[in-house]
């Protein structure tokens, strides 16, 4: 009898989101940003009728990476930073399955930083969501590869001497064919880009800042609470121009290569004058990836982006390996064992 | 003149000349036509580490041994009955190991001024010249003016014409030991399809080689070596990594299985990346990882989904591999890790071989991580060793270290390869939905061995991952007697494989008596021939070699026991010797060479008749 594996068996209802939702005690602490990140996925597999058994959730180590025991699919908790690989593998070994990488961003962009590199050159197709709370939590509260200059954590009691690494700018430079940023606090927002990113074929990367109420708590409060959130972010959207503000009283005009805000009320500037943001433009994307500033700290900086920077297609690493693998027997036949076995030189001994 | 033809048993050449100048093509090229006159043999390639090493120089020297025979050949075989030496370096490099009244073959346009210079010998000597050959068969040729000579009217450049000189001396070799050109100018037709004028200009000076041992009076003796007594059937001859190649492919033909090669370049081990990427017709996926971590993982990823993984890599690969090995002992997936070992530790000697990686197979790993290791002994061992290695994992789901090293991966020999038909299966079933009742990832059966759940499956939707896990359910355990508990399952599982793995047999030999020769990998033709000389001399010696490293076979302690003396040689600082020790708690006899270079026959011989006095 022929299951109809996207609904529960037991109600017979499609998949909802808690049906995604493991036995297990999830472990977080109170108020941790992943609360809300797991929930929007699971939310986002039942919305677009994925099924339990075809997703595979793997991760690395950290506290994101305790994703996997806490969704009902497959899923593997594997070791630090290696996940990208290991989802690599997968793919080749089964093309069918639905692959997601969970990573933060000591595990994706520190110790496991050349393998992040090499998923999103290759493409293969896979969801990757990077938690960013710019903190070691996990190990309690050392600086992270994303962490500010100057940060005073444990093993940086004189403050950070490391420069932070730019995540949205790498994926780029990795050549990776869709690069997205969101947040914790914007469930709304968040949910549109995992789908965004599931329904992407090839490599799909989604940025989440997520909040450590513990051991960095407020990292992004400039980006994500009421009060400052309409002057320092804004909301890409393709074909629209880059306006911001609670009035939507700033805007974003390119001078050459430069970014500039500009004022949207003292009548010097229209609607006309500003970037249309363009997802398939690499070039502006790139400059995009560059708005890295906080305007509660400096009120003339350029707003942090949110959305999709960039969207292209490729060929999918695993589409072309199994093209030449069809190919080869197509042109040679299946391969005959008795024949390699023998190879080009054989003699025979009489007995 | 008709020269006279001399019969030899068996003969040992080294061809030694510039990183450039084609020897291993030529060692090759002779291999193949001994091989199809039916005669025993082994060879062994010395190569520098460079690409191109300064031409001239005695780093530059790469060399191919070849030892043939009507008779059983276990080794390349110690000292040399003919050298040839395309320079003075590779005289200088090669002469000690010539026998005494040995031949040695030189060109003599590698002896100018220049090339004496970058050999370092003094100013002003020349070999050839002052009395250093006395007492060998000296043949010296102008190779390198007669190859032009012969390709007087081709329309190659200078450069081009220079680089046919290895088919002068190959043609004259042919000559001298009485072979034909057939497969020669056979694979030169091959390899020369698209280029005419390279093809016929090495032709050309392949056979004015043979012509000019046949034209020219001075040489009055020419050689044969008759067919061996090799079991009846059909050979081919092989190296060692494409035999494991070979071994792979058939695993996963008999598995039903599609084969995944994670790996990341490193020598020796690249070739078998080389050799399984050609074979896409075999379903086979190779994929060239940006590191060795990520070979490694992305080969659990692999073996996660169902596929039949296996990553290669030498040495400093494993030590990074390391930690992914333990992830893969604790989610118990098939997987193979190939290891070619090579000179350690770090870097250490990458074109040289050695057996130094035995406890970093066994232990190289954070925690208790038991995993079982065996080992390959001959080139044409690598296709039955590889082959077991993915039985082994396929069946005890369990990651199995297989190792082979530089010598055998390159080494060849004649190889009675068995019939597709002929290979067993290796039966695999994945898990499925069980029948009202939930999914219990980490239930064993008999064996302890639990079930292949691949992602994909209705029903089995489950989370693994580097935690301990709870017996049976596989929920992440911190449980203190859960922890004891799974380490000793684990480590039984391995164990448990001792009962279905061949008792351990001898090689050759008495049953009991004087002595035990114990080896394990590329040490077996050393060992083979060691003992077999001693039992001539009226001792009584057998020889074992362990293909299982872990789990030992079943009966090895009684074995061990039967004999006055057991010699362990290693080509290593004494590995598997401190294994047995601490396991059997016996006196048993260390011997050890650590030069990069097998153990000689000459060598173990001595020690061995020392220790029987």
């Amino acid at each position: 009898m022929a299951v109809n594996q996207n609904i529960n068996q037991e109600n017979g209802q499609p998949l909802k989101a808690r049906d995604f939702a493991t036995d297990q005690d999830v472990r977080w602490c109170p108020g941790c940003g992943d609360y809300s990140i797991l929930k929007q996925v699971q939310s986002t597999l039942a919305t677009l009728g994925r099924n339990q058994h075809n997703t595979v959730f793997i991760s690395g180590i950290g506290c994101s990476s305790r994703f996997p025991y806490y969704m009902e699919t497959y899923g593997m908790h594997s070791i630090h930073g290696r996940a990208p690989a290991i989802a690599s593998g997968l793919r080749v070994a089964n093309p069918n399955l639905n692959v997601w990488v969970i990573t933060g961003d000591g595990d994706g962009l520190s110790i496991g930083g050349n393998h992040l590199l090499h998923l999103f050159r290759r493409n293969f197709s896979v969801n990757v969501v990077l938690f960013n709370n710019q903190i070691y939590g996990l190990t309690k509260g050392q600086y992270s590869p994303t962490s500010e200059e100057n940060k005073r954590t444990a093993s940086s009691p004189f403050g950070s001497i490391d420069h932070p690494v730019n995540p949205i700018a790498v994926a780029l430079g990795a050549e990776a064919t869709f690069v997205s940023r969101s947040m914790d606090r914007d469930p709304k927002h968040l949910k549109e880009m995992l789908a965004r990113a599931e329904a992407h074929k090839g490599t799909a990367f989604v940025e989440i800042y997520q909040n450590c109420n513990i051991f960095n708590d407020g990292a992004f409060f400039s980006f994500t609470e009421k009060s400052s959130k309409p002057e320092t972010t804004i909301f890409l959207e393709h074909g629209k121009p880059l306006l911001f503000g609670a009035e939507n009283q700033w805007g974003v005009r390119l001078d050459g290569f430069t970014p500039r805000v500009v004022n949207m009320t003292d009548g010097k500037w229209s609607i006309d004058d500003l970037w249309v943001h363009d997802e398939h433009d690499l070039i502006k994307a790139q400059i995009l990836s560059r708005f890295f500033d906080d305007r509660t700290q400096n009120p003339e900086g350029l707003p942090r982006p949110f959305g999709v920077f960039y969207q292209t297609q490729r060929p999918c690493y695993e589409d072309l390996l199994f093209d030449q693998l069809d190919t080869a027997i197509k042109k040679l036949g299946e391969g005959d064992l008795d024949a390699l076995l023998a190879g080009n030189n054989t003699w025979e001994i009489k007995g | 003149m008709k020269s006279a033809i001399l019969e030899k048993d068996d003969v040992i050449i080294k061809f030694a000349g510039d990183s450039g100048d084609g020897m291993q093509l030529t060692g090759g090229l002779f291999t193949d036509e001994a091989a199809i006159a039916g005669n025993d043999l082994a060879t062994f390639p010395d190569y520098p580490a460079e690409i191109r090493a300064p031409a001239g120089t005695l780093a530059g020297v790469s060399g191919f041994q070849l030892h043939f025979g009507s008779r059983k050949v276990y080794t390349p075989g110690d000292r040399f009955d003919v050298l040839v030496a395309m320079n003075a370096a590779a005289l200088k490099t090669n002469l000690n190991r010539v026998r005494k009244d040995g031949a040695i073959i030189v060109n003599s346009d590698g002896f100018d001024s220049k090339n004496l210079r970058l050999a370092k010998y003094p100013e002003g000597a020349n070999p050839l010249e002052d009395g250093t050959l006395d007492g060998y068969e000296v043949i010296k040729i102008q190779v390198t003016k007669m190859t032009r000579e012969a390709l007087a009217d081709s329309p190659l450049s200078m450069k081009e014409k220079d680089r046919c000189k290895n088919m002068f001396v190959l043609g004259f070799l042919l000559w001298r030991y009485n072979r034909t050109l057939d497969a020669t100018i056979k694979f030169l037709e091959t390899k020369f399809a698209k280029k005419p004028d390279i093809l016929d200009a090495n032709v050309k000076v392949l056979r004015a080689g043979y012509n000019f041992g046949d034209t020219t009076e001075t040489f009055t003796t020419r050689y044969t070596v008759r067919p061996a007594t090799l079991e009846p059937g059909t050979y081919r001859s092989i190296m060692g990594n494409d035999a494991l190649i070979l071994g792979l492919i058939a695993a996963s033909k008999k598995s039903g299985l599609p084969l995944f090669y994670g790996s990341y370049p490193i020598t020796p081990a690249s070739n078998i990346l080389h050799g399984l990427s050609k074979q896409k017709n075999f379903g086979v996926k190779t994929f060239q990882a940006e590191d060795e971590i990520a070979a490694a993982t992305a080969s659990i990823g692999a073996a996660y989904g169902g596929n039949l993984a296996v990553t290669g890599t030498s040495g400093p690969g494993l030590a990074l591999k390391g930690e992914a090995l333990g992830l893969a002992v604790m989610l118990e997936l098939p997987m193979v890790i190939v290891n070619v070992q090579r000179g350690g530790p770090s870097t250490g000697l990458p074109t040289k071989t050695e057996q130094a990686d035995l406890m970093q197979a066994l232990y190289g790993r954070n925690g208790e991580s038991p995993m079982p290791v065996i080992a390959a002994s001959t080139p044409a061992d690598c296709f039955d060793a590889a082959f077991e290695a993915c039985r082994i994992a396929l069946q005890h789901m369990t990651p199995v270290i297989l190792l082979s090293d530089g010598y055998i991966a390159n080494g060849a020999e004649p190889w009675r390869f068995p019939k597709a038909a002929d290979i067993p299966e290796i039966k695999v079933e994945f898990a499925k939905a069980p029948e009202g009742e939930p999914f219990m990832p980490y239930r064993r059966d008999e064996r302890l061995v639990r079930q292949w759940a691949i992602p994909g499956t209705p029903g089995l939707v489950h989370r693994v991952g580097g935690l301990e896990k709870e017996d049976v359910t596989g929920n992440v355990s911190y449980d203190p007697a859960n922890h004891e508990h799974m380490v000793k399952t684990r480590e039984a599982k391995v164990e448990k494989i001792a009962a279905y793995i061949p008792e351990q047999k001898l090689e050759s030999g008495h049953e009991e008596g004087d002595l035990l020769l114990l080896g394990w990998g590329s040490t077996y033709g050393v060992c083979e021939a060691t003992a077999e000389r001693l039992r001539e001399v009226g001792y009584k010696v057998a020889h074992a070699h362990l293909r299982y490293l872990k789990p030992f076979p079943r009966n090895l302690g009684q074995l061990l026991n039967r004999y006055d003396k057991v010699i362990v040689p290693e080509i290593n600082n004494g590995q598997l010797v401190r294994i047995l020790r601490d396991k059997f708690l016996l006196p048993l006899i260390q011997y050890n060479k650590i030069q990069g270079v097998p153990i000689s026959t000459e060598e173990l011989y001595e020690f061995a008749l020392q220790q029987l006095k």
